[in-house]
């Protein structure tokens, strides 16, 4: 009886449509995991919307594209010295005597199939990596989003950019062709120059003295999986810290220090961040079918006794090539030592640059006096002298770039070498101070145009108290 | 449908359609360019679809979310922190735990350092293959890249070739450049140096001293030779003095002599450490 009577019970719940599979998975996966509720907040999340919050997107998108592109090269590419006798399907260089590395290479980009485009893609990749790394730290710096509490997040960000310089250096170094042996040739010469320790760095790191046995298969690991690594790491704090932080945004109507306004994570951003993914690739690939890159093949082997003019770096060595070029020919010699020319502009200069860059948060807050936690990002405007010494240092670093071209430049407008240089030797020193003052006069006029009252020091107490914090 | 809902279903169906094409490209044996104009549409195609839907799908509402400030409160840090510095340790342990804490302090130390040392393994000690080449071995023969002696009279005025001690054709620091001056050209030797040519014919390291680049441009008109890398010239007729560019110190020269033969040898060494610099170079 009681049996009949439950049956009939349950005969008469309304009857529910079987759930869809990817519920019944998904409710499967939360009885052992119990993910609801970090789901529901995680989805709830607010990211705010400004055309500039997505430029590290777009680096971080460029960096699965180059793991997608590098995890595929990797099974044609072989890192060795070996000296073989070319036999492949490129005409001009048969018979020619080259390294295993350089001919896995010119093989991948002839032989394999869709070698050449995932190539070209990768190496795109790398290029818009940097420079969407590059302009993304731009936008922080100058909207002062590495102030309280995000300090920590900025250094991180700092470190991505320096393993990514160096991994991109790494990665083309290691076809071994005549423009990358050059670029080794002087990353030794880079290393020698460093003073009491220098000879032992170069040999460490070359295996011995250049070229060095080694050298390639060390790169290859460091360029494929060391600092990869280390990238993914820094890559998943970086963003867990902005989750933490809750993105930064402009003022407006509503905005204020203590809220956050935008759109949910679920559905409207993430399809928009999908989105980008999918047309940053899409971007990729078009430049690694149609816009050559990197062509190997013409350049010919690493021969260390043969260079060609017009030896230009990847795009982001390029200020470290203009600084090699443009410091006169000094160098410290004393007690029998000597402290070689090379060390000033590419040892001393990258250590302060990236010093200077990786303390700057520290820097700004004990010279403004600013203690206390931010989330409005500064309109640049707002910030004169942060904007003026901002641009300055772009602007030096510029010159720097134009320098490593000053021979392309002396050749295409029929100028002496000498005087190309000069130019660039002068401007070094003459144009930061002109941008500085030119951007500060700019800044103050365009804020008192908007009526924006000028930052130099933080209005403490137009910040809600309970932002300021322990301290 | 409306309009953005077409164009994402026209984005959608080119992707679908650039994907069945690429699969052709790849099977017909690939093409770069095709590879590349297939990916884009596939790619572009899926991305412009999602971003045209989501324009029109998703709400466009904001949404305001509070702040709090980052830093937890004094009594929920005071608190972790004294869980942390369990103070039921009895006052009297509280000297033998700080000899313990600096042993077990010492022994981390210790054994960083001791994983330091394997570091060494990865290169030789610096120092002597710096500053010697092959042509140490005195009186060696100086060939071309293909292993030929060269003989002063095939060596026109003006003429440049590069060479190598016989037998050390692959040394990397032992690239050495012959110049032939003109006869017009005063070439004022070094002094000790006087003898170190042979019928006009001068010997320097092909090594810029800058950062190593070959110096590979020989202006003859003005007997200046250029590297390419970072524009340091040298002048050839003055023991290859920079006279422009980074590079802060003459290219080492090489003593030539004749051999029985009259083909050209190297008598000895480089004058000096060839290439960069580096901080025990004169020592």
């Amino acid at each position: 009886m009681t049996s009949v009577e439950e049956r009939s019970e349950h005969d008469a719940r309304p009857r529910r449509p079987p759930a869809p599979a990817t519920k019944r998975i998904a409710r499967w996966l939360d009885r052992r995991l119990g993910a609801a509720d970090f789901m529901r907040s995680a989805l709830n999340k607010v990211f705010p919307d400004h055309w500039s919050f997505m430029i590290g997107e777009l680096a971080l998108y460029c960096f699965v594209v180059l793991l997608a592109t590098g995890v595929y090269l990797t099974f044609f590419f072989h890192p060795s010295a070996t000296q073989v006798i070319y036999n492949g399907s490129y005409a001009p260089l048969r018979g020619v005597r080259m390294s295993e590395a350089y001919q896995s290479a010119v093989d991948l980009s002839f032989d394999v199939r869709a070698g050449l485009v995932m190539r070209q893609i990768h190496h795109w990749a790398a290029l818009l990596f940097l420079a969407s790394i590059v302009i993304h730290l731009g936008r922080v710096f100058f909207t002062g989003a590495f102030r309280r509490p995000r300090e920590i997040n900025w250094m991180i960000g700092v470190m991505l950019l320096i393993l990514a310089i160096f991994n991109g250096f790494a990665g083309y170094s290691l076809l071994d062709d005549q423009l990358s042996g050059t670029g080794l040739r002087i990353a030794y010469s880079i290393a020698l120059s460093i003073p009491v320790a220098g000879t032992w760095i170069a040999s460490l790191l070359f295996g011995g003295e250049f070229p060095g046995p080694d050298i390639l298969t060390r790169l290859y690991i460091i360029h494929v999986l060391l600092i990869p690594a280390v990238i993914v790491v820094l890559l998943t704090l970086h963003l867990g810290i902005v989750v933490r932080h809750k993105h930064t945004q402009f003022e407006g109507p509503g905005r204020e220090e203590d809220n956050v306004v935008g759109e949910r994570l679920w559905p409207t951003y993430a399809a928009k961040a999908l989105g980008l993914f999918f047309l940053t690739a899409s971007v990729l690939c078009l430049l690694g079918g149609v816009a050559q890159i990197n062509p190997i093949w013409i350049y010919g082997p690493f021969n260390p006794a043969e260079v060609s003019s017009a030896s230009q770096p990847d795009w982001y060595m390029g200020w470290l090539d203009g600084a090699l070029r443009i410091m006169p020919g000094w160098e410290i010699r004393a007690f029998g030592y000597e402290i070689p020319n090379p060390f000033f502009p590419a040892v001393l200069l990258a250590g302060v640059t990236f010093g200077l860059l990786f303390l700057w948060p520290f820097l700004e807050a004990r010279v403004t006096n600013d203690h206390v936690e931010h989330h409005l990002c500064d309109r640049p405007r707002q910030r004169p002298v942060r904007t003026a010494l901002g641009v300055a240092t772009l602007s030096f670093y510029v010159i720097c770039f134009l320098g490593g071209a000053s021979d392309v430049l002396s050749s295409t407008f029929g100028l002496s070498v000498n005087a190309v240089l000069w130019t660039f030797r002068l401007a070094l020193f003459v144009v930061p101070p002109m941008a500085a003052f030119t951007t500060h006069r700019l800044c103050r006029e365009l804020a008192a145009r908007d009526g924006l009252p000028i930052e130099s020091r933080v209005r403490f107490k137009e910040i809600p108290a309970r932002l300021l914090g322990r301290s | 449908m409306n309009g953005r809902e077409r164009v994402a279903a026209v984005s959608f169906a080119v992707s679908t359609i650039a994907s069945i094409a690429l699969a052709v490209v790849y099977w017909r044996g690939g093409q770069t360019q095709l590879e590349g104009g297939c990916l884009f549409l596939v790619t572009g195609g899926i991305g412009f679809g999602i971003v045209s839907w989501a324009k029109q799908a998703t709400p466009h509402d904001e949404v305001t979310e509070a702040r709090h400030s980052v830093a937890s409160s004094d009594e929920a840090f005071d608190e972790v922190a004294a869980e942390i510095e369990s103070p039921q340790i009895a006052p009297e342990a509280i000297g033998r735990r700080r000899v313990l804490i600096a042993l077990a302090g010492s022994a981390f130390a210790a054994m960083g350092a001791a994983l330091l040392f394997p570091i060494r393994s990865l290169g030789p000690r610096p120092g002597k293959d710096l500053k010697s080449t092959p042509y140490a071995a005195g009186n060696l023969r100086v060939v071309t890249e293909d292993g030929k002696p060269v003989n002063p009279k095939n060596l026109a005025p003006d003429g440049v070739v590069t060479v190598w001690p016989e037998g050390h054709t692959d040394a990397a620091d032992s690239p050495t450049l012959l110049i032939r001056t003109r006869s017009d050209q005063t070439f004022k030797p070094r002094a000790g140096r006087e003898d170190w040519t042979v019928d006009g014919i001068v010997a320097y390291s092909k090594l810029c001293t800058h950062v190593g680049c070959p110096v590979g441009l020989y202006q003859a008109e003005v007997g200046l030779l250029l590297c390419p890398c970072h524009q340091s010239t040298f002048d050839v007729l003055d023991g290859a003095r920079p006279v422009f560019g980074p590079a802060a110190r003459s290219l080492p020269q090489l003593p030539l002599g004749v051999d029985d033969k009259g083909n050209l040898i190297a008598r000895s060494d480089f004058s000096g450490p060839v290439g960069p610099g580096f901080w025990d170079r004169d020592r």
